[in-house]
Order: C-alpha cells, then sequence, then structure tokens
C-alpha cells in the first residue's frame, strides 16, 4: 500500500489515510450544523403545530393573550417588539454614525485605537449586565428626570400618557439603544475607513469643508455598509431578551404610550415558558418562530448589504 | 508678468522624510507651467503644497511659504478651503465620486457654494464638459455614475468638476497618464484655451508634452528645483548638465 507519488501528487486533495479522517470529520462538523438548523425549525414547526391550527393566520392579529380562556395572539408582542427597535433605532443610529464619523475621520491617532476598542468591548458586554445597569442607574434618571420632562413638553401626544414609573417601552427602548450602539458604531466605522483618501481629497480640492467632506465623500461613499451596519443593530434589537425583560414591565397588551409597560416577543418567551403548558407551550413557540422568521430575515439582509463593502463583518452581538 | 504663485523656503515632510527641499519657485500668471523630473522627485509634493492639499495626509508638514497674489497661503488668517477653490487640483488618479451621476460630480463644487438654480448648473455642465472634451461622449448619459466611464473619461470628469468652479489657478498632476493621444491632445488644446483666464501647473513625464504645452518648465531632482525658464531655453540650452541628461534621456 505503499502510494509513494511523492511531490507530483500534492496539487490534488490526497484522498487516503488520516487526510481522509480529517476531511470526514470536519465535513461531519460542518453538515451537524445545518441538520441542527433543520432540526430546529422543524421542532418548533411541530411543536407550535396546535397553536397554528388553532389561529391560523389570525394568530398574527389577534390582541389578545389570555392563558384563562386559551386565547392566544401575538399581536400585542410584535408590536412591542417593533416599538421598541423602533426606539432603539431611532436613538440608536444618529449617535453611532456620530461615534463613527469621530472615531474615522476627526480622532487623534493615538486616541482612534483605544477608543475603539472600547466601543467594540462594549458591544461584548452581556445583556443581563446592561440590564442591572438600566434597572439601578437608568431607571431613577428616567422616573425623576427624563420622563417627567418629556410628559411635560410631548404630554398631548399619545405617546406620552400616564405616570412615569421607569419601567416601560420607552426604557427598554433607551437601553436597546444604548446596547445597538457599540455594534453599529463599530461597524460603520470600518465602512468609513474603508473610504479611499482620495475621494476625501477630491472633496476637499473643491473647497469643501471638513462637514462637507465628511458627507459628500466618507459617507455618501460607505453609505452601503453604514446601512448594513444599522440592520446588524436592528438585529440585535429584536433579537434582545435579557435587558427587555427587566425594563419593559412586562404587560400583555397594546398601548401606544410610551410610559406604559409593554411586552416583546423575545421577552414574552422568556418570562412565560416555564409554567407554559399545552396550547399556551405551542402558542409560545409559534411566537419564537415569528421571532425567528423576523431576525433571519433581518440578519440575511444586513449581510448581503454589508457584504458588498467589506469581507468579514466583525464579531458582534448578533441578536440571534 | 506677474507671478501667480511664488514659494519662499518650502519644505514639505512626509514624518520623517524629508520630500521637498528648501524650493522658491515663480509661477507666472496667465502661463502654463510643467513640472518634470524623475519618478519621486517631489513634483507631487511640490503643487499640493500650492494649494494646502499636502497637510491633509498624516504626519504631512509644510515650513516656508507659499503666496498666492502676494498673500500667503499658510499664514494663520488663510482659511485652507478659500485657498483650495482659488487654486483648484486635478489629481494624478481619477477620483470622481462613484455614488454621485456624471452630472452630480461636475456640479459637486458648486452645490458646496450654495448653487441651486438649475438652469445654471445646466450650463456649467454642459461648458465644463466640452472644455474637458468629454460633452459629445457623456451627453446622453449624465445621469450614469461618475465611475460608470473609461479611467481617461474619469480623468476628463475630474477636470470639469474643477474647471466647474471656477478657480484662478489649476493644478494638473500628470493629467494625461490615463489618456489615449487623441484626449491628451484635446486637453492640450483645453490647456491652451485657458490660460488666457487661468493660471496652470502641469506636473508631467511625457517630455514632448511640456515641450508643447509649456510656456515655462522647472526639473526638480531629489527634491530640489535644479532649474527653471522658459521651455525653449530648459530643453534647447539648459544651464545644468543634470537637467541636459534627464532632458536628453541619458539619466543615471
Ligand atoms: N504618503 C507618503 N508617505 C511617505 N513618503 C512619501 C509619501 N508620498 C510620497 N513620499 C515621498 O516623497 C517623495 C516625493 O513624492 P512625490 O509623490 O511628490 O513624487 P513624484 O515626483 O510626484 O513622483 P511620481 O512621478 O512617481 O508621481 C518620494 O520620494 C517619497 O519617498
Ligand atoms: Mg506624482
Amino acid at each position: 500500500m505503499a502510494k509513494r507519488k511523492g511531490l507530483r501528487s500534492r496539487r490534488r486533495p490526497p484522498r487516503f489515510g488520516g487526510d481522509l479522517v480529517f476531511e470526514y470529520s470536519v465535513m461531519g462538523a460542518a453538515t451537524l450544523t445545518l441538520a441542527l438548523v433543520w432540526l430546529l425549525v422543524v421542532r418548533m414547526v411541530f411543536d407550535s403545530q396546535a397553536s397554528i391550527e388553532r389561529f391560523g393566520f389570525g394568530f398574527l392579529s389577534g390582541g389578545v393573550w389570555d392563558p384563562n380562556r386559551d386565547v392566544y395572539g401575538a399581536l400585542p408582542f410584535i408590536f412591542g417588539t417593533l416599538l421598541t427597535t423602533g426606539i432603539a433605532v431611532l436613538i440608536g443610529v444618529p449617535l453611532s454614525i456620530g461615534i463613527a464619523v469621530y472615531l474615522s475621520e476627526l480622532a487623534p491617532p493615538w486616541l482612534r485605537g483605544p477608543l475603539s476598542s472600547v466601543v467594540e468591548l462594549l458591544a461584548a458586554v452581556p445583556s443581563v449586565i446592561y440590564g442591572l445597569w438600566a434597572m439601578y442607574t437608568l431607571r431613577p434618571v428616567m422616573v425623576n428626570s427624563v420622563e417627567p420632562f418629556l410628559k411635560s413638553l410631548l404630554g398631548w401626544t399619545p405617546l406620552f400618557q400616564g405616570d412615569p414609573v421607569g419601567l416601560d417601552k420607552f426604557t427598554a427602548g433607551i437601553i436597546l439603544a444604548i446596547m445597538i450602539i457599540p455594534t453599529i458604531a463599530s461597524v460603520s466605522k470600518e465602512a468609513m475607513m474603508a473610504v479611499p483618501e482620495s475621494q476625501r481629497e477630491a472633496a476637499l480640492s473643491l473647497g469643501a469643508t471638513r462637514y462637507e467632506t465628511t458627507r459628500m465623500a466618507v459617507l455618501s461613499y460607505a453609505r452601503s455598509g453604514i446601512f448594513g451596519a444599522c440592520i446588524l443593530g436592528l438585529g440585535r434589537a429584536v433579537g434582545e431578551t435579557m435587558a427587555v425583560t427587566m425594563t419593559i414591565g412586562n404587560a400583555n397588551k397594546i398601548s401606544w404610550s410610551l410610559l406604559d409597560p409593554g411586552q416583546t416577543m423575545a421577552s414574552l418567551i422568556a418570562n412565560n415558558w416555564g409554567e407554559a403548558q399545552g396550547l399556551q407551550l405551542s402558542a409560545l413557540i409559534e411566537v419564537g418562530l415569528v421571532l425567528f422568521a423576523v431576525a433571519l430575515a433581518v440578519n440575511i439582509f444586513a449581510r448581503l448589504m454589508v457584504g458588498r463593502f467589506m469581507k468579514n463583518i466583525p464579531a458582534t452581538g448578533g441578536g440571534l | 508678468m506677474d507671478d501667480k504663485i511664488v514659494t519662499q523656503g518650502l519644505n514639505a515632510y512626509f514624518g520623517d522624510v524629508h520630500a521637498i527641499k528648501g524650493i522658491d519657485i515663480h509661477i507666472p500668471s496667465n502661463a502654463i507651467t510643467a513640472i518634470i523630473g524623475p519618478s519621486g522627485c517631489g513634483k507631487s509634493t511640490l503643487i499640493r503644497c500650492m494649494n494646502r492639499m499636502h497637510e491633509v495626509m498624516r504626519g504631512a508638514r509644510v515650513t516656508g511659504k507659499v503666496l498666492l497674489d502676494g498673500q500667503d497661503i499658510y499664514s494663520s488668517q488663510m482659511d485652507p478651503v478659500l485657498v483650495r477653490t482659488k487654486v483648484g487640483m486635478v489629481f494624478q488618479k481619477p477620483n470622481p465620486f462613484p455614488t454621485m451621476s456624471i452630472y452630480d460630480n461636475v456640479v459637486a463644487g458648486m452645490r458646496l457654494n450654495g448653487e441651486r438654480n438649475w438652469r445654471k448648473l445646466d450650463a456649467v455642465v454642459e461648458r465644463s464638459l466640452k472644455l474637458a472634451a468629454l460633452w459629445d461622449e457623456v451627453k446622453h448619459q449624465l445621469d450614469a455614475s461618475g465611475v460608470s466611464i473609461s479611467g481617461g473619461q474619469q480623468q476628463r470628469l475630474c477636470i470639469a468638476r474643477a474647471l466647474a468652479v471656477e478657480p484662478e489657478a489649476l493644478l494638473l498632476d500628470e493629467p494625461c497618464s490615463a489618456l489615449d493621444p487623441i484626449a491628451t491632445a484635446k486637453i492640450e488644446d483645453l490647456l491652451f484655451d485657458l490660460k488666457d483666464k487661468y493660471t496652470i501647473v502641469i506636473v508631467t513625464h511625457n517630455m514632448q508634452q511640456a515641450a508643447r504645452v509649456a510656456d515655462f518648465t522647472a526639473f526638480m531632482y531629489l527634491g530640489e528645483l535644479v532649474e527653471f525658464g522658459v521651455t525653449k531655453k530648459v530643453f534647447e540650452n539648459p544651464d545644468k548638465e543634470l537637467t541636459e541628461k534627464y532632458i536628453t534621456g541619458r539619466f543615471g
């Protein structure tokens, strides 16, 4: 069996001995991942069968979640997820882009490295830590200053009704904003730093100020990458569970007031899976299926957008 | 004849690299001045000092004076943005804005100045593109991206973009290196036409081009200005042996 083709056979992948074992074991690991995803989806569909058959598409538009009557609808949680994510994106995106512009265009070199590292580090902080911080530091500030102020200013709109309690959709949205900032800021910064110097020079030579150069040469050139970064942040906000559960007040109802407690899909599942049985459990799993679909769509979209501009996306908490 | 741009004891550095070593040069108004010299001798760096583009690079420094119409552009009262609107630049590598259309590229500088009147913008686009000998090739695709055209066309687009803001002086860094002979000839014609109104400095590796278009020629070597004078004199009867060697191709 002594195969001595020597160096000449190096070009083709060798198909014998240890190499074959290695090849198959690596392939096995890869296949296992695929199988796992598949099993996950199949299992979720299977387990939510009862709920799907009972409520059909009405599940998505049903506004009542009542274990006593065994009636379940996901709308309050879809609503809560969209609303808190919306707040997070509205507050988080402008701040993140500001941070990214500072890091990429304005910061002196000695500050850029350390500051970028800190921002990236913030993306790695476990969400329960953010949750704790929100409960003990952010909440008092919200109750005592921010929410009363907003209420006095915007109390006439439906968005700021009721008494400030600090455990509500607004607080959850703020903590989500804080959590997605590191992701969006660091990926956007990468996109901006990838803009060729010649683009900035083109703008400067036409008499652009620093601000105009950033807008004209940097932000527009990097816009796909920045957009992808925002979608990545969105993905994290959609799937975030722990910090939201700790701050949103957990109320299974739809209310437009940001100062009212609410519930998101992820937070609902985390809160109820322990005691849920029968149809309720099945409905919970269907909520999970909806969340999975939304998060998957957001992530695939983000990867497509960012991939056009950057080969590898820095590892960030992706929300899935 | 007046001098538009005068440098006095100009030094330029990239960190520790001393790229321009004490250059004094007088660029005459309403004339074309060519800068020639071997690769890496500091031609690009010199002209980048003339509109304060050198300092935008990290670690880059300038000492000495550059006078534009007698005023030092490096004095603390001078706004670099104003300097750059007066002294336009076309870079060695074409750099149109890829996210903008051809039309928007041309008027990018005017939009910065707040021009919104579309009749005016239309007129400037047509005039600038015609000057840059590009109009006929792109007049039916003005909405196409600035990078959807060939490299040579992109370079002419950059020339049009620089002309659209009507600078007083125009610095061109090897503008024809990516162009075919026909487009090159068109650009040379353009420079001739522009010379009545503008002061032009052109960096070139092409001796024939310098001889054809330039009124004055500067020869640089290793960051120093070796010779400067009327083109005919520099090419036919240079003062320095180094210049003659370079021009006749008996160099190094
Ligand atoms: N970004 C940079 N960093 C450090 N040194 C540089 C940089 N750019 C240029 N230099 C140095 O400055 C000197 C002059 O460069 P410059 O680009 O002005 O040359 P040039 O005459 O325009 O050459 P070419 O004809 O190849 O364009 C070079 O010798 C180089 O070593
Ligand atoms: Mg050069």
